[in-house]
C-alpha cells in the first residue's frame, strides 16, 4: 500500500489464510488474520496481505511488480484464481472476509506458494522459443502489421499459473496434459510469421494426452488476469492439426 | 545445511562454476546467454523465476538508431542525445560504445523473436521519446525508440528468456545471494548462496561473477519499481569494500500514477500525449518551449514539481498533474498503448482513451551503481587510479559504466542492459579462453560472507523489518527527492546513521528453513539500506545542481568543480571525485554546454 496516501477512515477485514510450514507443521490450516483496511479507498488483495504479513511476519506468498505483469502472486481467492495486487478487495470481498488459498492442483511449498515444477516442465516441452532454419538476415526480419497481429492476445502471457491450475484436465494429468499456458506458448509460436518449426510442433502434439485432454471447460479463460483466452488457442491448434491431416 | 543453523565455512558444501550471474533480468539473461553459447559452465542464481524481475516492467521502448522510421538516422545523434541528457557526466567512450553497437543487439533480439510492433513496410517500429533529436539536436524530434506496443520490457524479458532455455542454460532460480566471497587478494571467487524453498545454502565457487541485480527503488516510499528492487548487488559491492559511483542521481519518472506509484510509458506522450495543470495548460509549453513534453525526464519532472508547488495541480488536494491521451481517439490508445489502458483502468480507474490519467514523479530508476568499464569489469579507485577488481563484472540498473550519468533518456535502460549484458558475456568468454584459474577463498574469506546471515539467525529482539523499512522510505521521500537542501539532507543523513544499529541488529521472528520471505525481506532490507545512506552522502557532498540531483542551495551545474563522477565508500563514508571520460574513440567528444530543452 502506498505510504504517502493519508487515510482518515479504517475498517476491519477478516481474512482466511491457508498456512501450511512442512518444517513446523503437521498439517495445513486456516489462520484468520484481522487487518484494518482503509474504509474509503479500494486497495488491493497484496495490500491486504502486506498488512497480515506485518502481524504475522512469518507469512508468506510471491510478490514482485505489483502491477500484474510479473505473475508471482497467482493465488486462489475466494475460490477463483487470480493475481492478488490486481485484485481489488471491491471485487474478492464477500460478506466481509477474504479467503485466500494457494492456486490448485499444484504441490504447495508453503502458505500461498506452490510448485511450480510440473508448470514450468510442460512450457519447455513445447520449445518456447523461435526455431528459424534460414539465415539470420544482417538486420531485422520483416513481418507485416497484419503478421504482427496475430501474436495479439498470445505474447501477453506472464506465467503465472492461473490457468492450468485452475484446469481439472491438467489436475488429473499434469504430466501429459500440457495444459493452458503451455499450449498457449505453443500456438504464440506456430502463429509466428518468422517460426519455421510448424510441423515439429504439430508433430509433438499429435499424442492423446499432451493437446486432445482439453475438454474445452474454458475456466482458463474465466480466470486469466491478462483476459487472453487459451482455449481458443488449442482450438486453433487443434484445426491446424485437422487441415494439416487434409492435405 | 540449512540456511537457519549456525554456519560454519568449513561446513559450507561447495557448488562450482566457470561463470555465475546474480540476477534473471535483461542484463543478467543476456550476459548468460553469452556464457551459454560459449559452453562454458555457467549459473543464473536468481531471487525470483526470471520473468518476474523488474525489466519485465518496462514499457516504451529500447532506443537506438536502427533507421526504421529514418533512413538516414545516425548513432552519433543518438549519442549526442545521450551526453546532453546526461548532463555531461556520462562517460562518451561507454556512451559511443551502446549507441554504435546497439543495432547488432537489437537485431539479435528480433532473430531470438521479440515481437516488436512493425510499421507498414514490416520493420520494427519506433517511437519518439523524450530527449530525442536529428542532426545533434538541430534536426527536430527525432523518432528512434523501438517497440512492442507499451510492453517492450515484458516482450524483451520473456524473448530472452526462451533464448537462454534454447541455449541449455543452467538456472538456480529462486536462490538469494547473502554476499560476494572475496579472497586475499581482493578478487571475488563466489558468493554464499541459498535456495529459498529448500534452505540449503552453498558456496557457490566461481573464475567469473557478473552482478545483474537491478536497481533499488524501494529505497523511497513512491516508486515506480517492483518490490523486489532491493539494491541487493549495491549491498554486496559496498559490503565487500568497493565503491559505488553517481549513487545521489535518482530519476523521478514525470509520469507514475498518484497514489499507486505505478508507472505510465514516457511513450504516451511519444506518441502525442500531453501534461496540464489544474488550469488545463500545457505547461510544458513554458519550461521547454522546443522539446516540450518530451523534454529530458529530469526536466519535465522538476516542472511537474513546481506546478504543483505553486498550487496549480490537479484534483481537490492539487497534488497531481494530468496527462491527457484522449485526443488520440481509442484506435491509438488501444492499439499502442494497450498496457497504460489496462493500469490506468486498475489502479486509477479511469478509462485513458477518455478520461486523463492523474500522475505525479515518482522515483525510477538509479542511474549510479557499481563502476564498470565497457567490458563490464568492476572498478575500484586506489590513490586516484582505477584498478579493476579481478573476477567481477557488473550490467545493467546495478552498474554505473556510465553511460547515463546525471539523467538516463527513456529507452536507454533496455539498451544498457542488453549491450552491457552481452559486452560483460564477450568479456568473460575471451578470458576464459586465455585461462583464467580458479582461485582459492579461505575459511575465514568465506566466514565473512556468512556474518550478517548468521546474526539474523541469532536475533532473540530488535526492530521489525517492516518499521524500519517504513522508516526509511518516509526519510529517502522527504529529505532526498526531486528537491534537495543541505539541511534537510544533513537531517535526513543523522537519521539514517542512528538506525544503522537497529539495521544491523534488526529482529528476524520467523526461523523456518522453507520458502522464508521474513528472512529475505531482512537480507534485502539491509541491502536497501546500504543504497539509502550511500545515496544520501552522495547526494549532500555533489555541491551544485546537475541532471536529476536539483539542489535549492545550488541551483547552478558547477562544471569547475563538479564534472565529475562521485565515487563513496562505506567503509569511510566518504566520497572522492573521479573523471569523466571524454575520449571516445571514433568521434570528437561532446562539450558540456547549457542544457536547453
Amino acid at each position: 500500500m502506498s505510504a504517502v496516501i493519508p487515510v482518515s477512515h479504517l475498517q476491519t477485514l477478516k481474512m482466511s489464510i491457508y498456512r501450511f510450514d512442512p518444517s513446523v507443521d503437521e498439517k495445513p490450516y486456516m489462520q484468520e488474520i484481522i487487518v484494518e483496511v482503509p474504509a474509503d479507498k479500494d486497495i488491493m488483495v497484496l495490500d491486504a496481505l502486506h498488512l497480515a504479513k506485518v502481524k504475522e511476519p512469518s507469512l508468506s506468498y510471491r510478490r514482485s511488480c505489483r502491477e500484474g505483469v510479473c505473475g508471482s502472486d497467482g493465488m486462489n481467492i475466494n475460490g477463483k484464481n487470480g493475481l492478488a495486487c490486481i485484485t481489488p478487495l471491491s471485487e474478492a470481498v464477500k460478506r466481509n472476509k477474504l479467503t485466500l488459498r494457494p492456486m490448485p492442483g499444484l504441490p504447495v511449498v508453503r502458505d500461498l506458494i506452490v510448485d511450480m515444477k510440473l508448470f514450468y516442465d510442460q512450457l519447455e516441452k513445447v520449445q518456447p522459443y523461435l526455431i528459424t532454419k534460414s539465415e539470420n538476415p544482417e538486420k531485422g526480419r520483416l513481418q507485416s502489421p497484419k503478421e504482427r497481429e496475430q501474436l495479439d492476445g498470445l505474447y501477453e502471457c506472464i506465467l503465472c499459473g492461473c490457468c492450468s491450475t485452475a484446469c481439472p484436465s491438467f489436475w488429473w494429468n499434469p504430466d501429459k496434459f500440457l495444459g493452458p499456458a503451455a499450449l498457449l506458448q505453443s500456438w504464440r509460436f506456430i502463429a509466428d510469421s518468422r517460426d519455421e518449426a510448424t510441423d515439429e510442433r504439430l508433430d509433438d502434439l499429435e499424442d492423446a494426452f499432451s493437446l486432445y485432454r482439453c475438454h474445452g471447460i474454458m475456466n482458463c479463460v474465466s480466470v486469466c488476469p491478462k483476459g487472453l483466452n487459451p482455449t481458443e488457442a488449442i482450438s486453433n491448434i487443434r484445426n491446424k492439426l485437422i487441415s494439416r491431416k487434409r492435405q | 545445511m540449512k540456511v537457519n543453523e549456525v554456519i560454519n565455512a568449513k561446513d559450507l558444501p561447495v557448488m562450482e562454476f566457470d561463470g555465475i550471474i546474480i540476477g534473471g533480468g535483461g542484463a543478467g539473461l543476456r550476459a548468460s546467454l553469452q556464457l551459454a553459447k560459449s559452453g562454458l559452465n555457467t549459473a543464473v542464481i536468481s531471487k525470483v523465476f526470471p520473468t518476474r524481475s523488474h525489466t519485465v516492467s518496462a514499457q516504451g521502448g529500447i532506443t537506438c538508431a536502427i533507421q526504421s522510421d529514418d533512413p538516414d538516422d545516425d548513432w552519433r545523434w543518438h549519442m549526442f542525445d545521450t551526453v546532453k541528457g546526461s548532463d555531461y557526466i556520462g562517460d562518451q567512450d561507454a556512451i559511443e560504445y551502446m549507441c554504435s553497437e546497439g543495432p547488432k543487439a537489437v537485431f539479435e533480439l528480433e532473430h531470438m523473436g521479440l515481437p516488436f510492433s512493425r510499421t507498414d513496410e514490416g520493420k520494427i517500429y519506433q517511437r519518439p521519446f523524450g530527449g530525442q533529436s536529428k542532426d545533434y539536436g538541430k534536426g527536430g524530434q527525432a523518432t528512434r525508440t523501438c517497440a512492442a506496443a507499451d510492453r517492450t520490457g515484458h516482450s524483451l524479458l520473456h524473448t530472452l528468456y526462451q533464448a537462454n532455455l534454447k541455449a541449455g542454460t543452467n538456472f538456480l532460480n529462486e536462490w538469494f545471494a547473502i554476499d560476494m566471497v572475496l579472497n586475499e587478494d581482493g578478487a571475488v571467487v563466489g558468493v554464499v548462496a541459498f535456495e529459498i524453498e529448500s534452505g540449503e545454502i552453498f558456496y557457490i565457487r566461481s573464475k567469473a561473477t557478473v552482478l545483474a541485480t537491478g536497481g533499488a527503488g524501494r529505497i523511497y516510499a513512491s516508486t515506480t519499481n517492483a518490490l523486489i528492487n532491493s539494491g541487493d548487488g549495491i549491498g554486496m559491492a559496498l559490503r565487500a569494500g568497493l565503491p559505488v559511483q553517481d549513487i545521489e542521481m535518482w530519476q523521478f519518472h514525470p509520469t507514475g500514477i498518484h497514489g499507486a506509484g505505478t508507472l505510465v510509458t514516457e511513450g504516451c506522450r511519444g506518441e502525442g500525449g500531453y501534461l496540464l495543470n489544474k488550469d488545463g495548460e500545457r505547461f510544458m509549453e513554458r519550461y521547454a518551449p522546443n522539446s516540450k513534453d518530451l523534454a529530458g525526464r529530469d526536466v519535465v519532472a522538476r516542472s511537474m514539481a513546481l506546478e504543483i508547488i505553486e498550487g496549480r495541480g490537479c484534483g481537490p488536494n492539487k497534488d497531481h498533474i494530468f496527462l491527457r491521451l484522449d485526443h488520440l481517439g481509442p484506435e491509438v490508445v488501444h492499439k499502442r498503448l494497450p498496457g497504460i489502458t489496462e493500469l490506468s483502468k486498475t489502479f486509477a480507474g479511469v478509462d485513458p482513451a477518455v478520461q486523463p490519467i492523474p500522475v505525479v514523479p515518482t522515483c525510477h530508476y538509479m542511474m549510479g551503481g557499481v563502476p564498470t568499464n565497457v567490458n563490464g569489469q568492476v572498478i575500484t579507485v586506489k590513490d586516484g587510479e582505477d584498478i579493476v577488481v579481478e573476477g567481477l563484472y557488473a550490467a545493467g540498473e546495478v552498474a554505473c559504466v556510465s553511460v547515463h550519468g546525471g539523467n538516463r533518456l527513456g529507452g536507454n535502460s533496455l539498451l544498457d542492459l542488453v549491450v552491457f549484458g552481452r559486452s560483460a558475456g564477450l568479456h568473460i568468454e575471451e578470458s576464459m579462453k586465455q585461462g583464467i584459474d580458479l582461485k582459492k577463498a579461505s575459511h575465514d574469506d568465506i566466514d565473512k560472507a556468512l556474518v550478517r546471515l548468521n546474526k539474523l539467525n541469532a536475533s532473540t529482539e530488535g526492530e521489525q523489518v517492516s518499521d524500519l523499512k517504513d522508516k526509511m522510505q518516509q526519510n529517502m521521500q522527504n529529505n532526498f527527492g526531486v528537491f534537495r537542501r543541505g539541511d534537510l539532507m544533513e537531517e535526513g543523513i543523522k537519521k539514517l546513521h542512528d538506525s544503522r544499529e537497529e539495521v544491523e541488529n534488526m529482529f528476524l521472528p520467523d526461523k523456518s528453513a522453507v520458502f522464508n520471505t521474513a528472512r529475505i525481506e531482512a537480507l534485502e532490507m539491509q541491502n536497501l539500506f546500504e543504497v539509502a545512506e550511500a545515496t544520501a552522502v552522495a547526494a549532500n557532498e555533489r555541491k551544485e545542481s546537475r541532471g536529476a540531483h536539483a539542489r535549492d542551495d545550488y541551483p547552478d551545474r558547477d562544471d569547475e568543480n563538479w564534472l565529475k563522477h562521485s565515487v563513496y565508500f562505506s567503509e569511510t563514508k566518504k566520497v572522492i571525485k573521479r573523471k569523466v571520460n571524454n575520449k571516445p574513440k571514433t568521434v570528437e567528444a561532446f562539450q558540456p554546454t547549457v542544457r536547453t530543452y
